[in-house]
């Protein structure tokens, strides 16, 4: 958490995210509003969401979000506008399509074959070898483990 | 003068480290016990070294040298000491320097209260501590150099970034490079082990301490961290899935998972093969950290040094230390005979599936942080990963885990009965389940995460408080003084109790913040009154401060809550001059249940000024949460076991590096 914001707040004009004259009159549309900016991606900043950012064009996304709003398109159609023109770079949650689905299976795959493996070795575990101290550090592991 | 003995005693330090990475190991292979004996003076040398240039460098910072410039770069005639002094570690070359004064720290460690360790163990241990010294010098003599002069200094300095000049950010960094680099004590312990192709109970005890040292500063300077981020960045945020704190968090849940895996090898000499790869990787993922951080390579808020060249300097070093590390585990990891057996359903198998969670989970942290990387290399496609991603892919593991916890952990070693451990959780459950039962019942929204979480926790805080009560009268059918013995119970088992409490209060606290959390963003006039939740929040007044180094809006701004008064309260709007940058001073009020957070913004055009309010339930217990993990860490760290020293012939405390 070192040098958060540099290059943002270098940017920034005003010190808020989401100011009072963007927001809707209407609460169901405005809590839309704010789920869809918080999974949009700040094109300019460094790895924020636009619903955090402070940059000019943080503030034209999250009004461009509430006019489509307003004229009535569902969330996934906003995110599909901003898409169409930003690129999918600016989406915080990559779409789960082609190869974006290994990203998004790797850890049930892991786990999977995590407890496999630990399964099978588990049920393979041979009778332990000879012990490989010898009988003057066995001895003090013994004293060792008593303590 | 003084600047030139310190960076004299650097460049010393790199020698000194070189002598130490190589004679005695080659000692310990000729089993010389002269070349042997340089480890620990070397090991003492370096870090006596290190720590003169870096009080150097810190004279230079306290007095502002301006001929180096480093402190033009970071400080200001005008900051106050302990931000100069902060501002040591506030930059890339400096901090990399505090970086390689704790890794000598830990090789000085090693040689102190190393003296009950096996020669050899101890010489090979040392060296590739020396090892790692030798090339960190390396990076920052050659590459980012501290103590490079300028040749016109000038009148004055251009002030350390004002976000930094902050008190839970200026112990932020040493507490996170304590974990950091803590975990190359048990990467050294690791490389020696294969050396010798030999790991037993011994060994493990030896190695735990430092894991579990390391695994406490981690935690605390993560939760530093997202404290500073909570209170400074205006909108109670605490944890953003950014690149740089994933590059701190997949460290902590791989020193987590083996300080877990620890425990099998010391108490049943099983789980060695496993141990050792886990202590390769999480001190790999500290490289791979320090990589993320200072390459520039993957876009992040935290960018520190943004330098090609030492980028490729860093993935030199990782790809050194993880890949020969790794060829080594390949050749000898087959020594590690396993001597303990233990069935299905034991304390053994529960750990290995703790072990599995928290693996995959800080797999599934790295493939988020590193995909934007892969996808643009292998397809083109420029894509983002972020929190939507993290939130969803990461949390089932943990809720996984912490499903298991409180039954795993009171299985008995070798062959457990799951279904007695079961039965004896069923009060638990059922109260868990209540309290789960009772948020849902209580709360407005129809969203599941508060209740679950609310569950979820208590099911761990409580199972973790059975398991530590049900240790006073399992093993003896005595119905003597139960409270007593549990005052006599080891500190380990306490230790282990404080720290699954602390994580049972964590996932609460998050999921109370997400769920429960009040939002309001508003402009007021002074003197308006408007309703945050169950307060009332009135503007009374606005005025202009001027702080030693900046410049301040602050609001005074009374809450009350049926009328009584609770809090006045001052946030403030700040404007660092001479780096023309604006900071929110959010003002909190902390409860026990709550925090009230109020955040002043701009005056507005048609009058008034633009004001965030947000009531955050239970946001303290976060941090509270992992204060307690950590504590719970520390007394574990101080059980008896590990004070009376692992056959060392003196009573001195081991394992236990500073404090």
């Amino acid at each position: 958490m070192m040098r958060l914001l540099v290059l943002m707040l270098a940017l920034a004009g005003p010190v808020m995210a989401v100011q009072p004259d963007e927001m809707l009159d209407d609460p169901a549309l405005e809590a839309r509003a704010r789920s869809i900016s918080r999974e949009v991606r700040c094109p300019v900043c460094q790895g924020e969401t636009i619903d955090d950012s402070n940059a000019q064009i943080s503030r034209d996304l999250r009004l461009i979000i509430r006019e489509r709003l307003v004229a009535g398109d569902s969330n996934q159609e906003v995110l599909d506008f901003l898409v169409a023109r930003y690129g999918e770079f600016i989406l915080f949650n990559p779409e789960k399509t082609g190869l974006n689905l290994i990203l998004w299976l790797a850890g049930p795959a892991m786990l999977l074959v995590g407890g496999a493996i630990a399964v099978t070795a588990m049920r393979q575990r041979r009778e332990p070898a000879a012990a490989t101290l010898t009988a003057e550090e066995q001895a003090r592991l013994d004293e060792i483990l008593k303590g | 003068m003084i600047v030139e003995i310190g960076h004299y005693a650097l460049v010393l330090a790199l020698m000194v480290a070189v002598v130490q990475s190589t004679l005695p190991m080659w000692g310990a292979h000729r089993r010389d016990a002269a070349l042997m004996a340089l480890a620990p003076a070397a090991a003492v040398a370096q870090f006596v070294l290190v720590a003169v240039s870096f009080a150097a460098l810190t004279w230079a910072f306290v007095v502002s040298d301006f001929s180096l410039a480093v402190v033009v770069n970071n400080s200001h005639t005008l900051k106050p000491m302990l931000y100069k002094i902060s501002g040591v570690w506030g930059n890339h070359e400096g901090s990399l320097l505090l970086w390689v004064l704790i890794l000598a720290l830990f090789g000085a460690c090693a040689a102190w209260f190393g003296s009950g360790l096996p020669a050899q163990l101890r010489a090979r241990v040392i060296a590739v501590q020396g090892l790692i010294g030798a090339a960190f010098l390396a990076f920052l003599i050659f590459t980012s150099n501290p103590f490079w002069r300028m040749e016109v200094p000038p009148m004055n300095g251009q002030d350390l970034n004002p976000l930094l000049q902050d008190p839970g950010l200026a112990f932020h960094p040493p507490f996170l490079y304590l974990g950091y680099v803590g975990l190359s004590m048990a990467f050294s312990f690791a490389v020696a082990a294969l050396i010798e192709g030999r790991v037993d109970a011994a060994w493990a005890r030896w190695v735990r301490p430092w894991t579990l040292a390391a695994w406490i500063f981690l935690t605390i300077g993560i939760a530093l961290g997202s404290w500073w981020a909570y209170y400074e960045l205006g909108w109670g945020g605490f944890w953003f899935w950014d690149p740089v704190e994933n590059a701190s968090f997949m460290p902590w849940l791989l020193a987590a998972a083996l300080l877990h895996s620890a425990i099998v090898v010391e108490k049943r000499e099983s789980l060695k093969a496993w141990t050792i790869l886990l202590a390769i990787m999480a001190f790999g993922f500290s490289l791979i950290g320090t990589f993320i951080v200072r390459s520039g390579v993957i876009t992040s808020v935290h960018s520190f040094a943004s330098d090609p060249e030492r980028g490729i300097f860093i993935l030199g070093i990782l790809a050194f230390f993880t890949g020969g590390a790794l060829m080594l585990f390949a050749a000898r990891s087959g020594a590690m005979e396993a001597k303990g057996l233990f069935g299905m359903v034991s304390r053994e198998s529960a750990l290995v599936a703790n072990n599995i969670l928290l693996a995959v989970a800080a797999l599934v942290v790295f493939i988020g942080t590193i995909w934007p990387l892969v996808a643009e290399m292998t397809m083109g496609r420029t894509v983002s990963v972020g929190e939507p991603f993290f939130n969803a892919a990461f949390t089932p593991f943990f809720v996984l885990l912490a499903v298991i916890l409180p039954a795993g952990a009171m299985l008995a070693w070798k062959r457990g009965d799951l279904g007695r451990a079961l039965r004896g959780l069923v009060p638990v459950a059922v109260l868990a389940l209540a309290l789960g039962g009772l948020a849902y019942a209580m709360q407005t929204g129809r969203s599941a995460l508060g209740p679950v979480g609310a569950a979820l926790g208590a099911w761990v805080v409580l199972g973790a408080l059975w398991d530590l009560w049900s240790r006073t009268g399992a093993r003896s059918g005595r119905s003597g003084n139960r409270l007593g013995r549990l005052m006599r119970l080891p500190r380990a088992d306490w230790g282990k109790a404080a720290a699954h409490s602390g994580l049972g209060l964590v996932i609460f606290a998050v999921a109370a913040m997400n769920a429960w959390a009040i939002e309001d963003i508003r402009v007021a006039k002074e003197g308006e009154t408007f309703a945050l939740g169950a307060y009332e929040v009135t503007l009374v007044a606005v005025h202009e401060e001027q702080g030693p180094n900046y410049m301040a809006t602050v609001a005074e701004m009374a809450v009350t809550r049926d009328g009584r008064p609770v809090a006045v309260m001052f946030p403030e709007k700040r404007v660092y001059p001479v780096q023309a940058m604006p900071t929110t001073e959010a003002a909190l009020d902390q409860g026990l249940f709550r925090d009230l957070y109020l955040v002043i913004g701009d005056a507005q055009s048609g009058g008034g000024w633009a004001v965030r309010g947000y009531v955050k339930p239970f946001a303290d217990w976060i941090w509270g949460g992992a204060m307690l993990m950590a504590l719970g860490g520390l007394l574990s760290l101080s059980d008896r076991r590990y004070r009376v020293a692992a056959g060392a012939r003196k009573a001195a405390p081991q394992g236990v590096p500073a404090e």
